[in-house]
């Protein structure tokens, strides 16, 4: 059984003796070159004159180019064109690529782009929030508005009125495997790229377009990447096409990996905001209208800023039933480096800033932030949620339900998919299964109807669990005695809206072999990054053909064997590829079955494969014996799948559509303590209950959400981006910049799976495990919110990330 | 400059600038891509490998400074088929996401643990002589030179934990 077990990583064995491949690690050809950026140590002006002569005098230089060596701008954006390789007369952040050293080691590229003398007209970089707003330096020409309603009317007509701000710091990806690529010149002129990205099929396009060359002459690779998080999504662009230029020309294979400082200063990060609320709500605490302004710094050029500001409208109401709604969205133009992707991708910025906004009416009311929720929660929705429960022990799994079958409906497949499904096959936890309210009509600010919910029977769920009441009333009683240290504790829910908003990159594609042996070549669109996608890809082509996952080849990420792929981002990667991967496989399965029936005189229905066997009526074979059999009687035993995802319609002008297929919940109890005289602070506790449907692999589930949460309460606390007043990033290496280590994970942590199935049909009938997660840092963030106001009677108004010093200043604000 | 390198028991003789990092001397002139480099400023722990038994950050050393020592990488614990006790234990417990600071971590644990062994204290060991007892914020403390982004911390802490006292 393949399927919902708790299987290893794929490269597993590879990890752990250091054999696992990364690009860096590939052997290069012999005589490879290497590259390296000469940067603009300021953030905006115009260049006077370069200097290069240094440069190219130094040792082991090859070539330097600049802006007049190249064919054309060799274009890096994944948007607007508006990133040239490198600059053009202009400079538009400190970190910005305006020449490219070629030499024969990555010492000697670096060393060199150290001598480039170029003098600079200097001008006033825009980076506040308020005088970037004030030059009317944005994205698009309008702010974004959407809404729900008549926001003003219902804040204005509702018994209580608050305004407030939040703001939110930035993230660096610090994926620990640096951007890296390696660029080979093939025949006829054609190249080959090795990159370590998210997002192959990009590469393949920015390449073949610098090069001046059809997509089919460049074939881009990317086996594995050491974390990508989204900064790998668009921001290996540069080093791709750069060593592609330099490959073509010097006729040699040309390699780039930025260093640590270089990397943190050149890319880009995700996004800051800085979110204002003005809410109507009545004694309760129930919500009457919203009205939401966010504002977010872009950076120099677009890159993902719009759909990632976007997603942060999206979420603007978490997991909030909002009558009136309105939400206006501004993207700045800054001169700092580009934001880019970050795993949740604007989502996590959105529900911050609804979750502030709770938290600061619980605090007015003097009701506990739950029931300020709890009372606002979008209704669990009767049969929805797939009746889910807490997890039951996989043994006890009975056979799986009759619709189930019904609901796979290509051809053939019946009777296979009971082995595969047994394992997958749900329980209905009927005892825990949350009280349906009945069911009204529901809607997001941006109209779509929410059928899915969970949240309700979730958070009772968790609560009691974890103790919640209690744990609260003792810490109260605890913080009374305690004059110096305060305790906190805060609970945030997450619901996640799962698909890409540009619809048309909701497709898949996968290619499948089988050989005349049994074994199975496995190739499909999505890049692995560490979130297991392969592994679960795999799992679920295994199931298809009964076999044990260790037949199965899993094959690095191609645009040569998978065209038109999307960017493996979205948390969408596992979702979208292994449907394409079934189809793959059951294509083939069908014509096996159908040869196999043929030789047998049965059915081809009554074809099962289960167990490494294919049996027909009485007769049985190994896999690799019936391989064989449709080899010798010539039947294709190989296979493309395309799988696209349904029912999705969205208009992001207008805000109205449904851009999402389903959602995915989670929520979260987190206790932290602070230290009121130095700002200190520590994570005590963490419990989470999360929802990631009928799991294809719990292990690398939950492995996803301690992540997910540890990074999410790290964004959130300890890492701090300080862009200094003329706009140099003044924090770009681990020395100054704090990501959680092994100390700072919780010491009590407890993670359960919310064991429903996604309603919607989904592979398996699991849902999307790599963003969601992340935001049940947030509890973190507002269990420290709680400590703070232990220590007076006004609202802390704590901006993120918690830093000692907000804390410290948070306090202050609490004590008046 | 000339300097003899004994890595995983195989004797090198490197012709090498002075500057070369012992880092750098893996990998790019021995050619064992399994030590990584995540910073290159001492603060990741990728590079870590031990050098006559003792974990060090390869990044912060020249290979000058190393004529004649015994150097562990994680190629040399272990292979495929073969694994140690450690490397076993961070598969079972799936110590990892991307892999990246694998190596490190598991060459970090392995100068850790006889370092706890030999009764080393730590900044949050109870008292500066004696025997360590290996609990959780013992392992989470040591370990904490080695930076994991994926934040793979539990299944590490398990992993170390399920072969701690076993050898
Ligand atoms: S590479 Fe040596 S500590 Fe980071
Ligand atoms: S597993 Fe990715 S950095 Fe540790």
């Amino acid at each position: 059984m393949s399927v919902a077990t708790p299987l290893p990583h794929d490269s597993a064995p590879l990890h752990v003796t250091g054999r696992a491949r990364y690009v860096d690690d590939i052997p290069a050809p012999a005589g490879t070159l290497h590259l390296a950026f000469g940067l603009s140590p300021i953030a905006r002006g115009r260049i006077k004159a370069m200097d290069l002569a240094a440069v190219r005098a130094a040792p082991g230089v090859v070539r330097v180019l600049t802006r007049e060596d190249l064919p054309n701008a060799c274009d890096t954006s994944p948007s607007a064109h508006d990133e040239p390789l490198l600059a053009e007369g202009e400079v538009f952040y400190a970190g910005q690529a305006v020449f490219l050293v070629i030499a024969t080691s990555h010492l000697a590229a670096r060393k060199a782009a150290r001598l480039g003398k170029v003098e600079y007209e200097e001008m006033e970089p825009l980076l506040s929030y308020d005088e970037t707003l004030a030059a009317g330096a944005e994205f698009e020409a309008e702010p974004r508005v959407w809404q729900k309603g008549d926001a003003g009317a219902a804040i204005a007509a509702a018994p209580r009125r608050l305004t407030g701000r939040i703001e939110i710091g930035g993230q660096e990806h610090f994926y620990l495997e640096g951007q890296a690529a390696l660029a080979i010149p093939d025949d006829g002129g054609a190249m080959h790229v090795v990159t370590s990205t998210q997002h192959p099929t990009e590469i393949q396009h920015k390449v073949a377009d610098a090069l001046g060359l059809p997509m089919a002459m460049v074939r881009s690779e990317c086996r594995r990447m050491g974390g990508g998080f989204g900064g790998k999504e668009s921001q290996g662009n540069a080093l791709a096409v750069a060593c592609a230029v330099a490959a073509k020309l010097t006729g040699r294979a040309c390699k780039m990996r930025y260093d640590r400082d270089d990397d943190m200063v050149i890319t880009g990060k995700r996004h800051d905001f800085r979110i204002d609320y003005d809410v109507g709500y009545d004694d309760g605490g129930r919500i009457a209208g919203i009205d939401f302004t966010q504002v977010t710094r872009g950076g120099w050029s677009m890159d993902l800023t719009l759909p990632v500001a976007d997603r942060a409208m999206l979420h603007a109401d978490n997991a909030y039933h909002l009558p009136a709604c309105r939400i206006t969205s501004h993207r700045l133009r800054t001169n700092m480096c580009s934001a880019t992707a970050y795993r949740g991708f604007g989502g996590p910025q959105g529900v911050l800033g609804i979750e502030r906004m709770m938290d600061e009416i619980a605090h007015v009311l003097g009701i506990d932030p739950v029931e300020v929720r709890r009372v606002n929660y979008y209704a669990d929705c009767a049969g929805g949620g797939g009746g889910g429960g807490p997890s039951a022990p996989r043994s006890a799994a009975p056979s799986p339900p009759e619709r189930y079958l019904e609901q796979d409906r290509s051809p053939g497949s019946g009777h296979a998919m009971s082995g595969a499904l047994a394992g997958a096959g749900k329980r209905f936890g009927a005892e825990h299964s949350p009280v349906a309210r009945p069911v009204e009509p529901q809607t997001t600010p941006y109209g779509m109807e929410v059928k899915d919910f969970l949240l309700n029977g979730m958070t009772a769920k968790l609560l009691a669990d974890c103790d919640y009441a209690g744990r609260r009333a003792a810490i109260r009683a605890w913080n009374e005695r305690s004059p110096i240290l305060k305790r906190g504790i805060g609970f945030s829910p997450v619901k996640f809206g799962i698909s890409f908003t540009l619809t048309h990159l909701n497709q898949a594609g996968a290619l499948v072999h089988v050989y005349q042996d049994g074994s199975i070549h496995l190739n499909h669109g999505g890049t692995e990054m560490g979130q297991g996608l392969f592994q679960k890809v795999a799992q679920v082509a295994a199931a298809r053909f009964g076999v044990d996952v260790a037949q199965v080849r899993i094959t690095a990420t191609d645009t040569a064997k998978v065209p038109n792929t999307s960017a493996t981002a979205a948390s969408s990667g596992t979702d979208l590829n292994g449907m394409a991967a079934m189809a793959a496989c059951d294509a083939i399965r069908e014509r096996m079955a159908e040869c196999l029936a043929g030789l047998h005189q049965a059915k081809p229905e009554a074809v099962v494969f289960e167990g490494g066997e294919v049996r027909v009526g009485e007769a049985a074979m190994s896999f690799a014996q019936a391989a064989t059999l449709c080899y010798e009687n010539r039947v294709s035993l190989s296979a493309t799948g395309f799988y696209r995802t349904p029912d999705l319609a969205w208009d992001r002008i207008r805000g109205q559509g449904r851009p999402f297929f389903y959602f995915a919940h989670g929520c979260a109890v987190t206790e932290v303590a602070i230290d009121t005289l130095t700002g200190e602070n520590r994570i005590l506790r963490a419990d989470i209950l999360h929802d990631v449907g009928a799991s294809l692999n719990p292990a690398i589930d939950r492995g996803q959400i301690e992540g997910g949460y540890v990074q999410g309460a790290g964004w959130l606390t300890t890492e701090e981006l300080v862009w200094d007043d003329k706009g140099r990033l003044r924090t770009h290496a681990p020395s100054t910049y704090k990501i959680p280590a092994c100390s700072d994970r919780p010491p009590v942590f407890n993670v359960e799976l919310w064991d429903g199935e996604n309603p919607e049909a989904t592979i398996y009938r699991s849902k999307a495990v790599g963003e969601p997660p992340f935001m049940l840092g947030i509890s973190a963030f507002l269990a420290l919110s709680d400590a703070c106001a232990a220590c007076g009677p006004h609202y802390p108004a704590l901006d993120a990330p918690a830093t000692a010093e907000r804390v410290l200043a948070a306090v202050k604000r609490a004590r008046g | 400059m000339h300097t003899q390198l004994d890595v995983n028991g195989r004797a090198y003789a490197l012709d090498h600038d002075p500057r070369t990092t012992l880092l750098d001397a893996l990998r790019d002139h021995i050619g064992l891509y399994g030590t990584k480099k995540g910073c290159d400023h001492g603060q990741c722990g990728a590079c870590t490998v031990l050098v006559n038994g003792r974990r060090i950050n390869s990044c912060l050393t020249l290979a000058a400074m190393h004529d004649g020592d015994e150097i562990t990488t994680v190629e040399g614990l272990g292979e495929p088929g073969a694994l140690a006790p450690l490397q076993q234990a961070f598969v079972d417990c799936d110590g990892y996401q991307c892999g990246y600071c694998t190596p490190g971590q598991i060459m970090s644990a392995t100068g850790m643990l006889e370092e706890a062994k030999a009764g080393d204290p730590s900044h949050v060991s109870a008292s500066l002589s004696g025997d360590v007892a290996l609990d959780d914020s013992e392992i989470a403390e040591r370990m904490s030179g080695n930076l994991c982004r994926c934040s793979a911390y539990p299944f590490i802490r398990q992993a170390i934990h399920s072969v701690e006292g076993k050898e």
